[in-house]
């Protein structure tokens, strides 16, 4: 079941390069269809998925390459099937919101989108290290096409950017698994979970997988390939980038270094900490002084996934509910106003906030819909933005107050931002004949909106069924980072 | 569905068929059915106040529906109706159904009515929801939401850059307030992990909590001062309170009738709502209460010398509301919490008479808001002139009329307290008192009175139409009834287990028996100020402009209201943006691009070029490095 999810996608790359040949339209048909297809598979999963237990469900195994111990082992618990979901979920949005924006090329960007897809959704149900390695590395590279191909005028900079960052990262974080494997002697995730490790080793490990998962997050300061990547990217690859691709570094912290090396997550706090409160004002910021919309958005993920590291390591259930859940919440609120971002830059060919200014004018339903995301960004109650960021801060606060007091003036800030950059883009009166002649969106992009903005409020209202498939997998998680397994004396030392 | 639920359902129901299908049904089916919406609430709302505030039935708690689990952290949606909140009902229901009546007169020429209405409902459905929760959540969401409400209703006319400005600047300094108030809110479920009242003021009030807390750079604190200051701060930003007030002057840039809605009858009255229901936990720190009392009365002595040189008409009610509010406050600050509900319902009615009234001038003169161009207006628009003449008379404390008798409470209860602060508050207030009265009377002598000085705006004005008068005659009928009706709120024990004292908190108790010269004080303070007024602007009329030109200094440090604006934009906003420009450029472009990223990957290119450098080709090169090496090796081996 989990195979069919992950390589459906890949089976309609095939089907594209058969049938589409050179016929844009059946490329983008197959593409929408066989990712609908794979969103409905993955409801399946939702469906079947038990709540009450922790352990990993729809477990599939089958030996791969034996002689290196590597296995194909694939399963979710409640931590990644929200991942799995989002990916899912996303991806028809993605490929509805390139249809008409992506002329050239459209058979190879489709091709790479789902491509891209089938990677990500793989690296979250993957349970063997090297399985998981290798499509952490392969989703590079459709990423590094769809920003690199169909990008903006400084393209190339930013793919080559974006890759290395990424790539000098996953060096790291390949070193500590096979160190991981030669202690624990197993590629296997779920039982290297249950490996002892000296504190040092942890503390190494941590260090080593801490970079790759740093940069993908993006913690600061490893963040300024992502305000080049979004800008640059089109506008599905800045969505799936935000949405999805983000959420792979904290799935990280949450899958490898919480609970295999708990020592050393929590000897790290502080600097965990540390660096996610200069990531939520020192992005914000800077997100006041952008010029570029795509560019004060990107920052502003930045300064959201800051509040997402503080909730994870706040090592309580708040926090950490708190903090999958707001990954959930930005990959809808961001990927929802990269979309509009979308819509605007399909009709004025510009993304420079100065250009803009009075559309509220001539697009009530598109400013309607931008104010709703904007105040899901700003954690307005009511919308998912809020109940993500409220479970994050009160975990903050039981763990630590003065943390939660810094990173609650991100509340202003955030405001600051978002409110500004509104004001200029739809109030005040007309400024150019561009805007003037601008049309409001169509059905193709109501409908695109739609499902976002249902669950913004569902979200915001009764958040209820969402936390509840991560309840027992993040009790499960706290018990083990709970259980000090090695070097409690090593503690003391530090 | 339950007759409390529809309460505060119903305007929420008119303003989503308002808003999402105004374009549709057009601009009378959609006002009509936001006041459909309303007057369900209102009706329902006055049943229910009769039941519970007149009546003795006892206090209404139902659970909606489970809004947040996670671990041991869980919060519904609740609503909680005893006597607080059945008075706040009243206010908020019974005034929003009058004032969009009204608005169907005030907005009739505005081509976006549907959108007006429609945010109208809203924010009196979420201050409905702040004040019917039954849990310091529900209050935060409700909070946010007249937030949200009140930011797109100033925003109105979104055309004028000064509208979005100001909209924004009320967004942004009431989210300073809620930063306090989200930290307050942490900090109650830190110590009682629960955010139900009910839950946490029992466990208060049997003291069942650790008595210190570490907070951050204070160290170990009292745990209940920490949580009663942190919530405080938010109802400073919500109630504009001295240091947070900047935005509710800018605030009068939306349409009249939000003014007086919004901006005076009830949302910045949420603060005092929110010290009042959280009486239990402010009765338990000392320290809190000095704070309430200190900012109240600065507050309230402030903004009433600010109001004393504006010249827009909307600005002077604006800064007087902001004072108004201050009373309220340290009426709370010295435990008089009936008194500062008591002169936050009969507060409404008048304040909302004279933005409604100041409206229909505004609307006479066709949108002219500078009283230096009025006058003599008395004779064009006689009942505005008697409406708001009623309504001035209720505000400064006219023997009898709504303010009289709340007012007095409040200065009373100040001088019963015998605390240090509370006399200080009692002077404070009754100096603004005198103030109160100046200015008031001075809106009418050069709104009402005199020559006109706009002679062809003079001569076009006109009265309101009936939409519009028919709310300023029910709230006149307010402005003179409320404070006489309303009396009996402020003895002992009217709010029952809604408002709880500490022992030894008896300021209440004790202004009904203060001396009588206490008593009538106010009103000497009202005839000094109406005796000042008359010789400033309606005796000697030259007066003003030489006593400002005397004086200049002190005129313009109150003209811009002690220069706050001025301060706030070189301490926050001028730093703000400098510092994020200078991380943006400096820290990311320079540094972390500079010398990291792209350092590093200019580095690599160096070095690249040097062992490029090296493969020369030529086989000599080669063979010469090869018997360097080998040489080496033989050393270092042998």
């Amino acid at each position: 079941m989990l195979s069919l999810v992950t390589f459906l996608p890949l089976a309609g790359v095939l089907a594209i390069i058969i049938a589409a040949r050179n016929n844009a339209h059946t490329a983008r048909y197959i593409a929408l269809i066989v990712s609908l297809a794979t969103f409905v598979l993955s409801l399946r999963l939702l469906i079947d998925f038990d709540t009450s237990t922790a352990a990993f469900q729809f477990l599939e195994e089958s030996a791969w390459l034996p002689a290196f111990g590597i296995t194909y082992r694939m399963g979710v618990d409640g931590i990644s099937l929200p991942f799995v979901l989002l990916t899912t979920f996303l991806t028809p949005l993605c490929i509805l919101a390139s249809w008409e924006s992506i002329q050239k090329m459209v058979k190879e960007y489709m091709i790479a989108f789902l491509a891209l897809e089938s990677f990500v959704i793989g690296v979250f149900c993957a349970l063997d290290f090297i399985l998981f390695y290798i499509l952490w590395e392969a989703m590079l590279i459709p990423m590094f096409l769809l920003i690199g191909v169909w990008g903006g005028p400084n393209r190339v900079y930013a793919a080559l950017k974006f890759f290395l960052y990424t790539l000098a990262g996953s060096v790291l974080m390949l070193i500590a698994i096979i160190v991981l494997k030669n202690v624990g002697g197993t590629f296997s995730i779920p039982d290297l979970m249950n490996v002892p490790l000296d504190f040092t080793l942890q503390v190494w490990l941590f260090l080593g997988f801490f970079v790759s998962f740093a940069v993908k997050v993006p913690m600061w300061p490893f963040h300024t390939w992502l305000p080049d990547a979004h800008v640059e990217a089109p506008t599905g690859g800045s969505v799936i980038l935000a949405g999805v691709l983000l959420k792979m570094g904290a799935y990280g912290f949450l899958r490898f270094s919480i609970p295999m090396l708990p020592d050393a997550s929590r000897y790290f706090v502080p600097m965990i900490f540390g660096l996610s409160l200069v990531a939520i004002v020192y992005t914000a910021l800077v997100a006041l002084m952008q010029k570029d919309l795509k560019k004060l958005i990107a920052y502003s993920s930045v300064s959201h996934m800051g509040f997402v590291t503080i909730g994870l390591f706040s090592f309580n259930q708040q926090g950490l509910e708190g903090g999958i859940l707001q990954m959930v919440n930005h990959g809808i609120v961001a990927g929802g106003l990269f979309l509009l971002v979308g819509v605007i830059y399909d009709r004025m060919h510009t993304r420079e906030i100065a250009k803009f200014g009075g559309i509220v004018n001539v697009m009530p339903v598109y400013a309607v819909i931008f104010m709703l995301f904007t105040m899901a960004a700003v954690g307005l109650p009511g919308t998912n933005g809020f109940v993500g960021e409220f479970l994050i801060l009160l975990g903050g606060f039981l763990a630590n107050k003065g943390v939660a007091v810094v990173a609650t003036t991100g509340l202003v800030l955030g405001a600051a931002y978002m409110l500004w950059l509104y004001k200029k883009v739809f109030f005040g009166i007309i400024q150019s004949e561009e805007v003037q002649a601008l049309k409001d969106m169509n059905r193709r992009e109501l409908a695109i909106f739609a499902p976002l903005i249902i669950l913004i409020f569902w979200i915001g209202f009764y958040p209820g069924p969402f936390l509840e498939i991560m309840h027992a997998s993040v009790e499960q998680l706290l018990k083990q980072s709970d259980t000090i397994k090695a070097g409690t004396a090593a503690i003391a030392m530090y | 569905m339950s007759r409390e639920l529809l309460i505060i359902v119903a305007p929420l129901i008119g303003s989503m068929i308002a808003g999402l299908f105004g374009r549709y049904i057009g601009k009378v089916m959609a006002r009509n059915v936001t006041i459909l919406g309303m007057t369900v609430s209102a009706v329902l709302a006055i049943v229910v106040f009769f039941e519970i505030a007149v009546g003795d039935a006892p206090e209404i708690r139902q659970e909606v529906f489970s809004w947040i689990v996670a671990g041991d952290f869980k919060v519904h949606f609740g609503i909680l109706i005893d006597r607080i909140t059945a008075t706040m009902l009243i206010v908020v229901s019974g005034i929003s159904t009058l004032i969009h009546i009204y608005s169907i007169g005030y907005m009739e020429e505005d081509p976006h009515q549907p959108r007006f209405f429609s945010y109208l409902s809203f924010f009196t459905f979420a201050m409905l929801m702040l004040v019917t929760g039954d849990n310091f959540l529900q209050l935060f969401f409700g909070w946010e939401g007249v937030g949200l409400a009140s930011y797109l209703l100033i925003g109105f006319w979104y055309q004028k850059e000064s509208a979005c400005n100001a909209a924004m600047k009320a967004f942004l300094v009431n989210r300073v307030g809620d930063f306090g108030f989200a930290l307050g809110i942490f900090a109650i479920y830190m110590i009682f992990g629960t955010l139900d009242y009910a839950e946490v003021f029992q466990m208060a009030g049997t003291a069942q909590y650790p008595k210190t807390i570490d907070f951050i750079i204070f160290g170990a604190s009292d745990t209940i001062t920490v949580i009663t200051l942190l919530l405080f701060i938010g109802a400073m930003g919500k109630s504009a309170q001295f240091i947070l007030h900047t935005w509710l002057p800018d605030a009068m840039e939306g349409p009249t009738p939000v003014s007086a809605l919004i901006h005076a009858a009830t949302m910045v009255t949420a603060g005092v709502f929110m010290v009042c229901r959280t009486s239990p936990l402010f009765e338990l720190s000392e320290f809190a209460l000095t704070v309430v009392t200190v900012v109240g009365a600065t507050t309230a002595l402030f903004a009433a010398t600010v109001g004393l040189v504006q010249n827009d008409i909307k600005r002077v009610i604006a800064y007087s509301t902001c004072s108004q509010l201050g009373y309220m406050f340290f009426a709370a600050g010295v435990s008089a919490y009936s008194a500062a509900i008591f002169h936050l319902m009969t507060h409404a009615f008048f304040k909302a008479l004279l933005f409604l009234s100041a409206g229909a001038v505004i609307h006479a003169m066709h949108h002219e808001q500078d009283m230096r161009k009025m006058g003599g207006l008395w004779k064009k628009i006689p009942i505005t002139y008697a409406v708001m003449m009623i309504g001035t008379l209720a505000l400064t404390g006219f023997p009898y009329l709504a303010g009289f008798f709340s007012k007095d409470a409040i200065l009373e209860a100040a001088y019963a307290s015998h605390t240090t602060v509370g006399t200080m508050a009692w002077v404070m207030g009754m100096t603004a008192a005198v103030l109160t009265s100046f200015y008031s009377f001075r809106l009418i002598f050069m709104t009402f009175h005199g020559k006109p000085r706009d002679q062809h705006a003079y001569d076009h004005a006109k009265e309101a139409p009936w939409s519009m008068r028919f709310p300023l005659l029910v709230l006149t009928v307010g402005a003179i009834f409320a404070g006489m009706l309303g009396a009996p709120m402020v003895h002992d024990g009217w709010f029952k287990e809604a408002i709880i004292l500490a022992p030894g908190h008896d300021a209440m108790a004790n202004a009904h028996h203060v001396a009588l010269w206490v008593k009538w004080l106010p009103f000497g303070a009202f005839l000094i100020g109406l005796l000042l007024a008359w010789v400033l602007y309606v005796k000697v009329t030259t007066l003003p402009k030489i006593m400002a030109e005397t004086y200049l200094g002190i005129y313009k440090f109150l003209l811009n209201a002690w220069y706050f604006d001025k301060l706030y934009d070189k301490l926050f906003v001028r730093p703000a943006k400098a510092i994020g420009h200078g991380f943006w450029q400096t820290g990311d472009v320079t540094i972390i691009d500079g010398y990291g990223v792209n350092g590093i990957a200019a580095t690599c290119g160096r070095i690249a070029q040097w062992f490029k450098g090296i493969q020369t080709g030529y086989v000599y090169h080669y063979a010469f490095a090869m018997i360097i090496g080998l040489l080496v090796l033989v050393t270092v081996y042998s």
